[in-house]
């Protein structure tokens, strides 16, 4: 299944992604997921269709701990976040809620492009300029938890954390 | 053989196998977990997804604590009914519970818990304040701390470390926050990530913890996973004061340690510094900042208003008010600095300035309570982040300071040299 990209700036904060104006939403993240990212691209949350790819460039998701932010990307229908670099906090909430994102030279996608991802073989592909990303595996660990589709899933199985 | 910085010597008393080098992927032994009004709903609906107990594992309830702080008083009816799932959660299970107008979940670790050589974990990016103290402490998401409030253990990636060393005597008018605003300028948001940044230097020796505080609070703005400064008879007063010296542990870092890059600056030539709109890393000396006009001036947040900030800032209004038509907002960071500023008559000077003056908690910082600016208002803020739309409205635009440049900034309606005051 291939989904179109949408193009990020550098260093996109959780209050672009997720604006704290909104915290009275916090405990109805469908209303939530309505905004997402729309200080960054008013449009996305409107047009944003299931498979699509958000992709941005470095330092994705710098600022807050809100795991709000990859949950409401996710619950967009998102495929998967592809950027030069993640914010650690932002990268690490997004692996334990099972939204794949994945460290790739994002200078080689365009907007609107049709992307499909192949997480077991590490490689995205982009079916409109013909070519092939392959990016770095990603740790043991994180490969384990997003395997389970979460941390919670992950600790409900093995009762306890382990390092792969 | 190497020495040890300090995230590695922490992190290896809380891990199995005792040493720890960075790089190493480990699992940590926990000794406090906390989150808050903004992230505690999720975090219990996560908690909730575990069959059985909730707490299953060695949970120590007296580590495991809920503040109610970052929008107190709720100002709609969806945040009351999320801060009572919390309020509940923590008195239902025997958890510590901080509630609304307690103070900044920071603030409170700093003069209630944290001490040299605790690992700390929390929902919230800041947590990396009480480095200042010497804790390991770093925050995560919600699901994160769910686990490792169930299993009193995470897992973390030894950070390589950036020393960042800061020498000379601090000038008139410069403070903590100048020195990491600095530094910021240097390191660039994602200069740090992933890293620890160690503090050094003879400005760390001459400074007090509640500087310290400010410096470790700032290192997420780096993108670092912590700040760390050395434990010693400051970090010893500190404790005396809050009424537990017996928590105290002198810590450094091995002479030998092994950094990863290091940065150095004389703070002795340093002017105070003002981050320009957008991002904390976007950094310039108040004299290249000066006289742009300000239409509201925040004083608040975890990274500065404690009781010795508050001091500089009555300092400053004394004999001054505000200027007209700007709106003033001073949000003391802790009940305990609160009434700090009753009793030493802080109160009386910044509300004869013309200060609105809010309880105890986040306040304007992140944009959900009050004093959300107006379109194409400019705030001054003594808090961390200045991102678009941070303070709710991504029509305004925000500068970042010390507390005594905001104060200076409040009563001349621009922005200005708190020398001029001092
Ligand atoms: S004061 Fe601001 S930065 Fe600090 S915890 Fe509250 S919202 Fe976060």
């Amino acid at each position: 299944m291939s989904g179109r990209a949408w193009k990020f700036k550098d260093n996109i904060s959780t209050d672009e992604i997720c604006p704290g104006r909104y915290m009275s939403l916090r405990s109805n993240l469908p209303e939530l997921a309505k905004h997402t990212l729309e200080d960054a691209r008013k449009e996305f949350p409107l047009e944003v269709r299931k498979g699509d790819f958000v992709v941005g460039g470095k330092n994705f998701g710098m600022g807050s701990s809100r795991e709000h932010a990859p949950i409401i990307i996710k619950m967009c229908g998102v495929r998967a976040v592809l950027a030069q670099s993640f914010a650690r906090i932002f990268y690490r909430n997004s692996i334990n809620i099972g939204l794949p994102a994945i460290i790739c030279d994002t200078s080689l996608i365009s907007e609107g492009d049709e992307l499909e991802l192949d997480l077991g073989k590490s490689y995205v592909t982009n079916l409109t300029k013909g070519t092939e990303i392959l990016f770095p595996k990603m740790s043991k660990t994180m490969e384990a938890i997003l395997q389970e589709g979460g941390l919670i899933p992950y600790v409900e199985k093995y009762g306890d954390l382990l390092l792969a | 053989m190497a020495g040890k910085t300090l995230a590695e010597k922490i992190i290896g008393e809380h891990a199995a196998n005792g040493s720890v080098s960075s790089g190493e992927v480990v699992i940590v032994k926990v000794d406090y977990a906390f989150s808050h009004d903004a992230s505690g709903p999720l975090l219990i609906n996560q908690l909730s997804r575990f069959k059985g107990d909730a707490f299953s594992g060695s949970l120590n309830k007296e580590r495991t604590i809920f503040f109610i702080d970052h929008a107190v008083p709720p100002p709609t009816k969806e945040l009351s009914n999320d801060q009572e799932i919390v309020r509940q959660f923590a008195m239902g299970n025997g958890l510590v519970l901080s509630d609304a107008g307690n103070g900044i979940c920071h603030q409170v670790m700093a003069e209630d818990y944290a001490a040299p050589g605790n690992l700390i974990v929390g929902t919230d990016s800041h947590t990396c304040t009480s480095g200042g103290l010497c804790a390991f402490s770093t925050g995560m998401g919600a699901t994160d701390i769910a686990v490792a409030m169930r299993l009193r253990k995470t897992w973390l990636r030894v950070p390589e470390t950036i020393k960042v060393n800061l020498e000379g005597n601090a000038p008139r008018g410069v403070y903590a926050k100048d020195m990491i605003l600095k530094a910021l300028s240097i390191l660039g948001t994602d200069g740090a990530t992933y890293k620890s940044l160690e503090f050094h230097g003879s400005a760390i020796d001459e400074m007090d913890v509640y500087g310290r505080l400010t410096l470790a609070n700032m290192a997420v703005e780096a993108g670092a996973k912590t700040g760390l400064i050395k434990s010693d008879e400051r970090t010893r007063n500190y404790l005396e004061e809050f009424h537990r010296v017996e928590q105290w542990r002198e810590m450094a870092s091995d002479e030998n340690a092994v950094y990863e890059s290091e940065i150095s600056f004389d703070v002795s030539e340093l002017e105070p510094q003002v981050a320009l709109p957008g991002s904390p890393d976007n950094v310039k000396p108040v004299s290249q900042a000066r006289g742009a006009k300000v239409n509201e001036v925040f004083i608040g947040s975890c990274t500065n208003t404690r009781i010795e900030d508050m001091r500089i800032v009555a300092q400053i209004f004394k004999n001054h008010k505000k200027a007209k038509g700007l709106k003033l907002i001073v949000t003391p960071s802790s009940q305990k600095v609160y009434l700090g500023c009753m009793r030493e008559g802080i109160l009386d000077t910044i509300i004869e300035a013309g200060a609105l003056v809010t309880p105890a908690g986040c306040g304007v910082c992140f944009g959900a309570l009050g004093g959300i600016p107006a379109d194409n208002d400019v705030i001054f803020s003594s808090s961390n982040r200045n991102f678009p739309g941070r303070t709710g409205n991504p029509k305004a635009q925000t500068y970042l300071g010390s507390p005594a440049t905001a104060a200076a900034t409040a009563i001349n309606g621009c922005i200005s040299d708190p020398r001029e005051f001092l």
